[in-house]
């Protein structure tokens, strides 16, 4: 199994391949937020050196959402046009899923902050489940397809699901769960203040090298979705934005006044 | 006459709010010509959202490319270039159809060719005028643009007249929400100025002193507002039909008179129109009246044509193809791109 992976959520532009328990390359710049311009060079770089023809592989996994909308835009216009002209599926990989993909194997909750300006974050809380070595079980709740290891594993579970909170009201219900909370993402900087004053359980920040979005990630989970089925046709792909439009918002306040 | 192949071109445009794609052969034969309009979707904001448009882009364009292919009967892989608008326009909705681009080159090894948008109008007149060649004058006027055009040579532009504020199109959308009309001005203006008399009211034509070929537009529309403003104050009903047809015939009395004084001055014998302002009836019947008289040949595309659409966008990149012209992966969308720059 082959998935090629791509984030362009956020600051970060990050293109990998995954060929079943082996990254082959990730290609990943945190530099300028010019995606449009990065991204199909580093793919196209990514192909060069691994001398790789593009119809071998399965599936085409896309960070899907939340984060920036023109950046969301760039990376499933790829995908898309990826899809359309190998015929090949998509698998929609949400943005905080795949940040917190980085830390697997991990027992502390994860709360991946994406900066949504407006003093607002994309935020979630995840957890790692330890599965042990012979359970028959699943890697995603509710999928009945066994997980084929005897090995042990980790389970990606979801304690708070995916939103645009307030910063504040985050760390209010981090505060309720309880639990030691590693932070990663790009609104670790803007909010580790707020961090400091609010939070009252434990904490820590994810180091350089798991603290951003990560294609190897995205092509990772990716794969692990891929092989539940869970696939959709470039056609029907489009991102998850977790915000109306400026002018539908307004609109929709307007019409809640009157 | 040697039988050269045949010049096979996937276009894709997304620069505002149509999502659209073409097969065009040898760039004047439409094979298959999708346009999905988003217009419904931004009526009630009584203009473009660009947000709002760039989501639906997104939505929709794998399935208008995939029309498109089938329409025309064509496998993607018989393609000779994958063609794409990346400017001027908005540039969150240049930006699905660029990635999307760039995208399907990347994967198929089909050269890539960035179209002007304005470029793509300008050549929508190739496609149903299989004499008209360079040089030409020609007038494009749309929703975001009014530009006086010298085309030289396929793919070479002088823009020697552009508007000072408000597109024609533009005011035309001003202007018709100013009299109760909606969202999109220029049709229904067309419309109901067939019922109104366009000499009741006279609106001021506005001239630009230091260029003879420069519009401006919004005087006029000033003018009509405070008419408008005028009769509310006096408490006299206004005659939406007659201001309709008054403003529209003073807009289309400057296009026409700047156009033919530049055809003129240049001493061409072919004159164009394109854009979406260029199937405004009264404004075709005014160019055809004059040409005629003065022995000038008159050109423009048919309705479908004049709004925003792919085909333009292939017949463009047909003449940039024979040249060599060739866009990088690094192709990015240029929202304020200018005519002749690449």
């Amino acid at each position: 199994m082959k998935i090629l992976g791509l984030d362009s959520s956020g600051l970060v532009a990050s293109v990998a391949v995954v060929e079943d328990d082996c990254l082959l390359a990730e290609f990943t710049v945190n530099y300028k937020k010019t995606h449009s311009q990065t991204l199909l060079p580093m793919m196209e770089e990514v192909k060069r050196i691994l001398e790789m023809d593009l119809n071998t592989l399965d599936a085409i996994a896309v960070a899907s959402g939340p984060g920036s909308f023109t950046g969301l835009r760039i990376g499933s216009a790829t995908a898309k046009g990826l899809g359309l002209a190998l015929g090949k599926p998509l698998v929609e990989v949400p943005t905080l899923e795949g940040l917190a993909f980085n830390l697997c194997g991990t027992d502390r909750l994860i709360c991946p902050l994406m900066d949504a300006r407006r003093g607002q974050v994309y935020t979630g809380a995840y957890t790692f489940q330890w599965i042990a070595c012979g359970e028959s079980t699943t890697l995603q709740k509710g999928n009945p397809e066994p997980m084929k290891r005897s090995a042990g594993g980790w389970r990606l579970e979801t304690v708070v699901s995916q939103r645009a909170a307030d910063i504040s009201d985050m760390m209010d219900k981090l505060n309720q769960i309880g639990r030691e909370v590693i932070f990663l993402g790009d609104g670790v900087p803007v909010f580790a203040g707020r961090i400091r004053e609010e939070l009252k359980v434990g904490y820590s920040f994810a180091p350089a090298n798991k603290n951003r979005q990560s294609a190897a990630s995205v092509a990772t989970l990716g794969g692990i979705y891929y092989a539940q089925g869970r696939v959709v046709s470039a056609a029907a792909h489009q991102p998850v934005y977790l915000r109306m439009s400026q002018a539908e918002r307004e609109r929709a306040e307007k019409e809640a006044q009157s | 006459m040697d039988k050269e192949k045949d010049i096979l071109i996937l276009a894709i445009e997304s620069s505002c709010d149509e999502t659209a794609a073409a097969v065009v052969k040898n760039g004047r034969e439409v094979l298959s010509n999708v346009i999905f309009s988003q217009i419904d979707l931004h009526t009630i904001y009584g203009g473009v959202v660009p947000e709002i448009a760039s989501r639906k882009h997104i939505e929709k364009i794998n399935q208008v490319i995939e029309e498109a292919l089938s329409r025309a009967g064509v496998e993607l892989c018989s393609m000779d270039a994958v063609a794409v608008t990346y400017g001027p326009g908005l540039v969150g909705a240049l930006l699905v159809g660029v990635s999307e681009a760039k995208a399907i080159s990347f994967a198929t090894g089909i050269p890539l060719i960035g179209v002007h948008h304005i470029e793509g109008h300008i050549s929508a007149n190739f496609i149903e005028n299989k004499d008209l060649e360079p040089p030409f004058i020609c007038l494009v006027a749309s929703g975001g643009h009014s530009h006086l055009v010298v085309v030289k040579d396929y793919g070479e532009y002088e823009i020697i007249g552009r508007t000072r504020d408000d597109a024609a199109g533009e005011a035309f959308d001003k202007v018709a929400r100013a009299i109760g009309l909606g969202y999109p001005g220029g049709p229904k203006i067309d419309r109901i100025s067939k019922e109104g008399n366009p000499d009741a009211i006279h609106f001021p034509r506005a001239r630009v002193d230091e260029n003879e070929y420069d519009f401006s537009f919004s005087g006029l529309k000033s003018a009509v507002l405070n008419y408008l403003n005028a009769c509310r104050m006096k408490g006299e009903e206004v005659n939406t039909a007659d201001v309709a047809a008054s403003f529209q015939k003073a807009v289309v009395e400057v296009l026409v008179e700047h156009s033919l004084h530049a055809v003129r001055a240049y001493g061409y014998d072919k004159f164009a129109i394109a854009g979406g302002v260029a199937s405004n009836s009264s404004l075709r019947a005014a160019f055809e009246a004059e040409c005629r008289k003065r022995k000038i040949a008159f050109y423009h595309p048919s309705p479908v044509l004049c709004t925003d659409n792919a085909a333009m966008i292939g017949a463009a990149a047909y003449y940039e193809f024979r040249k060599g012209v060739r866009s990088g992966l690094d192709l990015n969308a240029v929202p304020n791109l200018k005519l002749g720059e690449r």
